[in-house]
């Protein structure tokens, strides 16, 4: 077992419950633990919701932190995973000036290079879309401030693994 | 959420109400239902629960559930404990004597935070109990109303599930997956909080247990395999030893873990919460692990082949030192909870599980053997033990009066049939120490948690279980006084509970502490006492004091012999200390007999 710190990423299956949040975050307050990111959503399954957790720690932690997770009553089962085991991605949103987009040429290229998506655009500002790795879209932030960004913001991440996760047959083995 | 609750019909409700009550005729199948409040609901759900006793306290926001209560009092007993924290303590001490689930019942906001010491007590000790609390009208969630307060959010850490409930509808269902949750797997607690408009909202009720929770997996699969490897390693060891908890006892054990370390002769020693599993005079028992535990098992689990746990969770106070325990030997542990595996020890071999399936179907695969010459060792270490402390503990020379003599006194009366309620310090140790145990079940304290103030109510909620039973509460003069109201209670519901306060006049065990690692700075320690035995005449309890050797036998054969309850206050020497002691930080094996 690896003693070094790893980024994890944690994907929670859960009932939708009101106050299942608390209850995990809760976890991982008790042992101080930073949650990178946090990102709740629907799943593949009706009605069950999908957690998706990045944090940064030990193995030997992070399967603790599964086990405790896991033993609450409305999870139906969690899974923890390297960077290289996972598909991830995350956006950002920048708002920026519009008047900038015609004065400043370099702008436009940064657009383009990036890879990102002009969302809308209006006499007073345009709103810039970023989806990628969180390097990625960091280098945007850095070659973007220069000109000023008014507004900025990321999404937690969301990642897919490239294994199987066997939780419709869990669900269907209740059923 | 709640669709994903199995149900079985509760037969006894509908017949019951066919005769009685207008049934709606739209219900599918065979589902009768009758329309009653929300506040009906929960008792007529507990009573379909089984549940024939519950502690609480009224108040604003939970008295509609009260007013069905009052209506409901010949099914369903109602104990009106003196602080909220008593009532919770009640319900853990009926759940730990009977294995049933306790129930506590408040009101909203003080009422309910007072459970939460309870709760969290019954969460790290695996006690199966369920928790009502009445809340401010759902219109007015969020707003501070008058005692608001967000018990779901707080009680959240501290509960195996919790839920609050809106609407009247909900209010069956939500109480059959309490029961289910709170009993079924590692129990624990679980609050179900009510709005009051839900209380008082009608609907067309009727009522199913709950079977299954399809997000929730009580008890783990066995691995046979598994099985055969934890049987292989202990039929290959030369110096096994089994270490067991509360699990024995949870999962109805005993007699599958008797065959077991009879079968293969192995020595067994307990942490405090598996204590009375099986008896203590059981040529087997080598006594407590831990902290204050008996010397040779802690001593050989440092020297063991393979250590078999079984239903513990080597808390800290078990293990000390973590890197210095058990470090040569194998580890097999048998769990119900997957999250225990490897969280403090790592094991070899992990069988998943309920601990009484687990052992019936490891006793075939183990070989038949006696381990005479590790034995031996046991005894050895016992002998040391008994010279250095029992000896002076049980049959001191000294004047002053000693913890030890005092249970010795309660073991001989008693011919170690009682179950022993304690609350937590010196006396708990001592107790746990000393007390003799032929039944199981009869060891109630506060393990995981430590509450002081947890023996007098929770041996109120054991007595009330099994009436039958010797039930003797003992505490120091310190945890006594944090629950000392339930003695209100007791007169009120005369219930025949013997207390036994244990008085040095100290914080015992904290003191024990400042003497040994704080210079003897007894900061805030010496306890300025009232006159005990005038507080429980006040209560109109029969009360003695006993402050001299020759008069203790006499006091404890009148409390025995006593048909009602019975105080008794010991005066004991001010600054006896327990040992042995692993010094907290310590490895095990570092144990200190003085």
């Amino acid at each position: 077992m690896s003693t070094g710190i790893k980024s994890y990423t944690i994907s929670v299956y859960t009932e939708n419950n009101i106050g299942l949040l608390n209850r995990i975050s809760a976890i991982f307050q008790r042992r101080h633990i930073n949650i990178e990111s946090l990102n709740i959503s629907v799943s593949e399954i009706e009605g069950v919701s999908r957690f998706t957790i990045v944090v940064n720690m030990t193995e030997e932690k992070v399967r603790k932190i599964i086990g405790q997770i896991e033993k609450q009553i409305e999870v139906i089962k969690a899974y923890y995973h390297t960077e290289e085991e996972t598909i991830y991605q995350e956006t950002a949103m920048f708002k920026i000036k519009s008047e900038l987009l015609f004065e400043e040429r370099q702008i436009q290229n940064i657009i383009k290079e990036s890879n990102s998506r002009i969302v809308t655009v209006n006499k007073e500002f345009f709103v810039l879309e970023k989806s990628g790795r969180r390097n990625e879209i960091e280098l945007l932030h850095r070659e973007l401030s220069v000109f000023g960004i008014l507004q900025f913001t990321r999404s937690g991440r969301i990642a897919v693994t490239k294994e199987r996760m066997e939780i419709s047959q869990m669900l269907a083995a209740f059923n | 959420m709640l669709g994903t609750c199995f149900r079985v019909a509760d037969k006894f409700l509908i017949k019951e109400n066919m005769n009685t009550q207008t049934m709606t005729t739209e219900a599918k199948d065979t589902k009768k239902t009758i329309r009653i409040s929300g506040s009906e609901a929960v008792v007529r759900s507990l009573i379909a629960e089984g549940v024939d006793i519950l502690y609480g306290y009224p108040g604003g926001a939970i008295m509609p559930v009260y007013d069905e209560l009052y209506k409901f009092q010949d099914e369903i007993h109602h104990v009106l404990s003196r602080h909220e924290q008593g009532a919770t303590h009640s319900a853990q001490g009926y759940a730990r004597i009977s294995g049933k689930v306790g129930v506590a019942i408040a009101t909203s906001g003080p009422g309910a935070t007072n459970l939460i010491t309870g709760i969290a007590d019954a969460q790290i000790d695996s006690t199966p109990m369920v928790c009502i609390t009445g809340q401010v009208p759902s219109h007015l969630l969020g707003s501070d109303a008058f005692q608001e307060t967000d018990i779901v959010g707080i009680s959240t850490p501290v509960t195996k599930w919790n839920h609050q409930v809106t609407k009247a509808s909900e209010i069956p269902a939500v109480i059959a997956k309490a029961f289910y949750i709170a009993k079924s797997g590692r129990p624990g607690p679980v609050l179900i909080d009510i709005t009051k408009d839900a209380q008082f909202e009608e609907f067309d009720y009727s009522y199913e247990k709950c079977t299954g929770v399809r997000s929730y997996v009580p008890v783990p699969k066995t691995d046979p395999e598994t099985l055969k490897a934890a049987a292989e390693l202990i039929n290959n060891a030369k110096k096994p030893l089994v270490v067991w908890g509360q699990g024995v006892i949870l999962s109805k054990a005993e007699e599958a873990f008797k065959a077991v370390i009879e079968k293969a002769g192995i020595p067994s020693a307990w942490t405090i919460m598996g204590a009375s599993a099986i008896p203590t005079s059981h040529p087997l028992n080598v006594g407590m692990v831990g902290m204050h535990g008996n010397y040779a098992p802690n001593v050989l689990t440092n020297e063991c082949d393979v250590l078999i746990a079984i239903g513990m969770r080597f808390d800290d106070r078990v293990t000390g030192k973590l890197d210095e325990y058990a470090r040569q030997a194998k580890v097999v542990h048998f769990e119900i909870d997957p999250a225990e595996i490897d969280k403090n020890v790592k094991t070899d071999v992990a069988v998943l599980g309920d601990a009484k399936a687990s052992l019936e179907a490891l006793l075939p695969l183990l070989n038949e053997n006696t381990h005479t010459e590790w034995h031996q060792k046991f005894k050895d270490l016992y002998a040391i033990e008994f010279e250095k402390v029992i000896k002076n503990d049980l049959h001191p020379t000294k004047e002053g009066l000693t913890m030890g003599e005092v249970l010795n006194e309660i073991n001989t009366q008693t011919k170690g049939e009682a179950a022993i309620v304690t609350d937590v310090g010196q006396h708990q140790m001592i107790a746990c120490r000393y007390a003799d145990f032929n039944v199981t079940k009869s060891n109630i304290t506060s393990g995981g948690l430590g509450t002081m103030g947890f023996g007098l109510p929770a041996a109120i909620g054991a007595k009330m279980a099994a009436p039958e039973r010797e039930v003797v509460s003992i505490s120091g003069d310190g945890g006594y006084q944090m629950t000392i109201q339930e003695l209100g209670t007791i007169f009120q519901q005369k219930a025949a509970v013997k207390v036994v306060v244990l008085n040095n006049e100290f914080l015992g065990m904290v003191r024990q502490w400042q003497q040994l690692f704080f210079d003897k700075r007894y900061a805030s320690t010496e306890m300025t006492n009232p006159d005990f035995v005038a507080i429980a005449k006040g209560y109109y309890l029969n009360a003695k004091r006993v402050t001299k050797r020759e008069e203790l036998a006499d006091a404890v054969a009148e409390m025995i012999a006593s048909e009602e309850a019975y105080f008794l206050e010991v005066c004991v020497e001010k600054e006896d200390n327990v040992f042995p002691m692993v010094p907290s930080g310590a490895s095990v094996s570092e144990i200190r007999l003085e």
